[in-house]
């Protein structure tokens, strides 16, 4: 008897949830959802949900890395980050926190229709934060395409020009960007009219929704293109801050420039331009006169002979600089753009916070993607009426997921966006 | 039976042999019941299939790393045939990709999944009394990541290898040639397998631990690989982003690690280390948790101080977080921060020695039975202590700007992660190998092993402290004459220690041709595992075990007449509440 139930149980592993209920060791009345090896659905629940926070965990600890990366970088270049910070767009921003912030809740609400069984409302809900999601992504497609159009691109490939600021022609990111998603929207089109032709309900029910999460993508390039033009009116009352940045003598004024209007005009390049401009030489980062001197008392010891060299070499870059290693060079930006040129946005500099900003931003989108999907495989089975008031894990870690998505997207809004 | 050894009132517990149909590694057949099985037991094999192969690769390299230092301007590398085989390489290049690519393959793919991975997943649900892992197709999808990760490797080696050390460290990194994209793809793939195994673990011990079964009646392989969990779950995401970082700036130069564009290569050190250094412990963890169960099983004595060794894994666990600054004493650190990071060092030390002094005490007045597992167990305890004693030196700040990038550092980390880990992983396969393939092996081979391996291994790396200590470098392809003695030392060390491991394999693999058929219980253990079958039928148990100390051997005899282990407990009756009713295909029998 124990070894016929053996070659069974057998089938039943390759299928953990697909419902034998005899496995030759008493585990019976096992509903179609409870998987083999959980005794109750309480147990299989939990797991989950332990799971789910242990992943999260993890999510949280791997981006903890690029938030470190942020927090030292900002440290080391405060003024970069905030010259650079302007060149990001606000309302954008504000936009894409606001859509996450509604996503999260409509996800929470699909939580609690999966609890009571309200099938309709849930997939309802689920809907909407996919719709959600891809207006996320189609303003974010707006925002990278224009910065990569002006060359704010990571430190190796930083290409933008102050005195050019709008450069002509070049690749349509915009196009690039949209083209998978066009095809997906068609595919998705495609399938809803096959199914209606072909009289597949439940296929229909499916395409039905995930065409409005598709088209949703570009009313969200819609939402960014009109908001993104609409900062770029004012861009020829400022075009005489980016002649003068390219001035050295007149940075100041530009940096002036900058600061004054920065809160106003929140969406133009131009006082950016400037601030990039009058960022100070590399000396001033890590060097001072005290530094030195502690350097030269030590140096003096003739066994030392590391000191020495090290010593040679930082007067000699002092020299280079124009005495900029001596004193805070960050005081007094003419003297800086004056003496340095070779300095003056170097693309390293403004790069390393275009870097960051796409790396986390970039991983972040990655993650709504990867929430996309399973959304979608929610919606499927939420369509197909899976979850019931025994068994609605699959929702409950999902909206987890989502959540976690959102908050690490509410720390990157203000990291990011409002640091001026 | 013995009749006469069994009071009355209660029952000899002996499952016997498994039939063909409950043996889980022949209840179904071919080759896709494997590569789609659900079975941790099966996965966990599979596991020790792959680790192995990477240990066997990573060995040769090894090999050919000391082959080429038998002589001070290298023999093997420069000599005609890997001239003729790369003629556009340099010997020190190739050195370089050897010594790179044996550490990368040893860390990543070997000693990081070899305890957890391999033996975890077979013994975990089965030492815990469940059915299996709480998401089997997650532990599934781990192994396939590993095999993933193991292949870009693979093709790191086959595309331009590999120079820049299993550390990645920049600039170096973003400017070498070789294949930097393929191997830290591999590793960020591989820390998606750790993170899951780590993951399914935890779960697993929390959630489907069955009645009876408490946190301190847990044996302490799963207390260890408990806390080898937690440091799988918080710290290998770091490691991820870093080489994702690094992948960036190889191909966007992003300038965050990269002093060329502004970046900042101690930063990738911090990042690095913060990963590398709690791995370490990744690896010695569950290597201490298969050590306490073979003390205590082969002397026959209940371990001492349980609670100690299970609270000290938690503290290693934890303390591993705070020291990874020592990996960089000479990288530029301010000397505030290198005197906490030291004295922060010191204090992983008092966790390790407690976890020693306990095995010392166990085996003390304990019927020690000098089993191929014991003896590797002894001999890990020796060379673990001289490891963890020589990390001391390196963890003093004056003696480690001297002892910094020298053999001294290699001698010590390999006292550990061979010494320990690697001895410990042996010791753990012979003890539970009559479990995982239901045969014997022969005891005096497993014995030549052990002897073969711990002669080997000292021979090796003994030498190599004194070569640190006298200014040896590391991962240099030639040396100073003066350092001649010790280098030849050590090659014939490293040669010996590798008839020794083939030795091991060896008899494993006979044991599966002529071994004699394994009993439940071989050893006398009185964990889990040696309640069901060997091998374990598919469910690991016919009816869920009765859970009782782990370390309680009293019940545990010696019966002359079945010539085997058996448990003499209380009859079933007697303890209705700890048993569901039985199976009706129990009750058939």
């Amino acid at each position: 008897m124990a070894t016929t139930d053996a070659g069974l149980a057998s089938d039943a592993h390759e299928q953990p949830g697909h419902g034998h209920s005899d496995h030759g060791h008493g585990d019976h009345d096992h509903p179609s959802y409870l998987a083999h090896h959980f005794d109750t659905p309480e147990q299989q629940f939990d797991s989950g949900k332990l799971g789910m926070w242990l992943f999260l965990v993890t999510e949280v600890l791997f981006f903890s890395g690029m938030f470190c990366a942020y927090a030292i970088f900002r440290a080391w270049r405060p003024e970069v980050f905030e010259g650079c910070s302007q060149f990001l767009n606000t309302k954008l921003g504000a936009i894409n926190t606001g859509v996450l912030l509604f996503s999260s809740f409509t996800m929470a609400w699909g939580v609690r229709c999966a609890q009571k069984e309200q099938h309709k409302l849930l997939t309802v809900m689920l809907a909407t934060t996919l719709s959600c999601a891809t207006v996320f992504l189609g303003v974010k497609a707006i925002e990278y395409s224009h910065k990569w159009h002006l060359g704010l691109l990571p430190a190796g490939l930083f290409s933008y020009d102050p005195s050019n600021p709008h450069p002509v022609g070049g690749p349509n990111y915009l196009a690039y960007i949209c083209a998978p998603f066009v095809a997906i929207t068609i595919g998705v089109a495609i399938w809803l009219v096959v199914s209606f032709l072909r009289g597949a309900k439940f296929q229909l029910e499916c395409a039905k929704p995930l065409l409005v999460v598709c088209l949703c993508f570009f009313v969200g390039v819609g939402l960014g293109t009109i908001l993104e033009s609409g900062g770029e009116e004012g861009h020829h009352e400022d075009d005489h801050a980016v002649v003068a940045s390219t001035d050295g003598t007149a940075a100041e004024h530009g940096k002036e420039h900058a600061h004054a209007d920065g809160d106003q005009h929140v969406d133009h390049e131009e006082p950016a331009a400037a601030a990039v401009a009058s960022l100070p030489a590399a000396g001033a980062m890590s060097n001072d006169s005290a530094d030195l001197a502690v350097l030269e008392r030590l140096a003096s010891d003739a066994t030392n002979t590391g000191l020495q060299d090290e010593l040679a070499a930082r007067k000699a870059q002092s020299e280079r600089s124009g005495g900029g290693i001596l004193y805070d060079v960050s005081d007094d930006a003419s003297a800086t753009v004056a003496s340095a040129p070779e300095n003056v946005l170097r693309p390293s500099r403004a790069g390393v916070f275009f870097s960051i900003y796409y790396c986390m931003t970039g991983i972040h989108a990655i993650h709504i993607l990867a929430g996309i999907g399973v959304l979608v495989w929610l919606l499927v089975r939420s369509i197909r009426m899976d979850f019931n008031r025994n068994y609605f894990g699959p929702v409950d870690y999902v909206g987890l997921y989502w959540h976690i998505v959102d908050m690490i997207w509410i720390y990157l809004f203000p990291l990011m966006y409002l640091i001026r | 039976m013995s009749a006469g050894s069994v009071p009355s009132g209660y029952e000899v517990n002996d499952p016997g042999y498994p039939t063909p149909q409950e043996n889980y590694l022949t209840n179904s057949k071919g080759i896709l019941s494997w590569a789609f099985t659900l079975d941790h037991k099966r996965i966990g094999m599979m596991y020790l299939i792959g680790v192995t192969s990477a240990f066997l690769l990573g060995g040769l390299l090894a090999l050919g790393i000391r082959l080429h230092l038998f002589a001070p301007d290298g023999i093997l590398f420069n000599n005609a045939l890997f001239q003729w085989l790369a003629p556009d390489k340099a010997p020190n290049d190739i050195y370089n990709q050897v010594f790179t690519l044996h550490g990368a393959i040893m860390v990543f793919l070997f000693i990081i999944p070899s305890v957890p991975a391999a033996l975890g997943n077979f013994l975990v649900p089965v030492m815990l009394g469940a059915k299996d892992v709480a998401f089997p197709r997650l532990n599934l999808s781990s192994f396939y990541l590993w095999v993933g990760g193991a292949l870009f490797f693979v093709m790191a080696l086959l595309a331009s290898g590999l120079d820049t050390g299993w550390t990645f460290y920049t600039p170096y990194s973003t400017t070498t040639d070789s294949s930097v994209i393929l191997a830290t793809t591999g590793a960020f793939v591989l820390g998606f397998s750790s993170i899951f195994t780590g993951l399914n673990f935890i779960v697993t011990i929390n959630t489907m631990r069955p009645p009876g079964m408490t946190w301190f009646r847990m044996p302490l392989f799963l207390w260890a690989t408990y806390s080898t969990s937690i440091i799988q779950v918080l710290a290998t995401p770091v490691l991820g982003i870093t080489l994702l970082l690094l992948i960036a700036e190889r191909t966007l130069h992003i300038g965050i690690f990269d002093p060329e564009y502004n970046g900042d290569p101690v930063t990738f050190q911090h990042f690095f280390w913060f990963y590398s250094h709690p791995a370490v412990y990744i690896m010695i963890l569950p290597a201490f948790g298969i050590i306490s169960e073979l003390i205590s099983v082969h002397s026959h004595k209940r371990i001492f101080g349980y609670r100690f060794i299970a609270y000290s894994s938690i503290a290693i666990a934890l303390l591993s977080f705070i020291v990874w600054g020592h990996h960089m004493f000479t990288s530029g650190m301010s000397p505030i921060t290198t005197i906490i990071f030291s004295a922060l060092t010191f204090t992983v030390s008092v966790p390790s020695a407690i976890k020693v002094f306990n095995w010392v005490a166990t085996m003390f007045k304990g019927s020690i039975s000098l089993t191929t597992p014991m003896v590797y167990a002894i001999a890990f305890i020796f060379l673990f202590t001289i490891g963890g004693l020589t990390g001391l030196h390196l963890g003093t700040l004056a003696t480690d700007m001297h002892l910094h990038d020298t053999y001294f550092v290699v001698a010590h980390f390999h006292y550990v992660m061979v010494g320990g880990t690697v001895v410990a992983f042996l010791g753990g396969v012979f003890h539970w190998w009559p479990k995982m393939v239901g045969k014997m092996y022969s005891e005096a081979g497993g014995l030549l092993s052990a002897a073969l391996v711990f002669i080997g291994f000292n021979l090796t790396f003994l030498p190599q402290f004194i070569l640190g200590s006298r200014g040896m470098p590391r991962r240099y392809a030639t040396y100073d004459p003066e350092f001649a003695p010790l280098h030849q030392m050590s090659t014939y060390g490293a040669l010996i220690l590798g008839v020794g491991l083939f030795v091991a394999l060896f008899v494993l693999l006979m044991s599966l041709v002529n071994g004699k058929k394994a009993p439940a219980n071989p050893w006398g253990g009185a964990t889990l595992e040696w309640n069901c079958t060997s091998p374990p039928p598919f469910y690991n148990f016919e009816r869920p075990p009765v859970v009782g100390d782990p370390y309680e051997f009293g019940d545990i005899r010696w019966d002359t007449e079945l010539d085997r282990y058996v448990k003499v407990e209380p009859q079933r009756e007697r303890v209705p509440s700890e048993t569901p009713a039985e199976t009706p295909a129990h009750a058939s029998e």
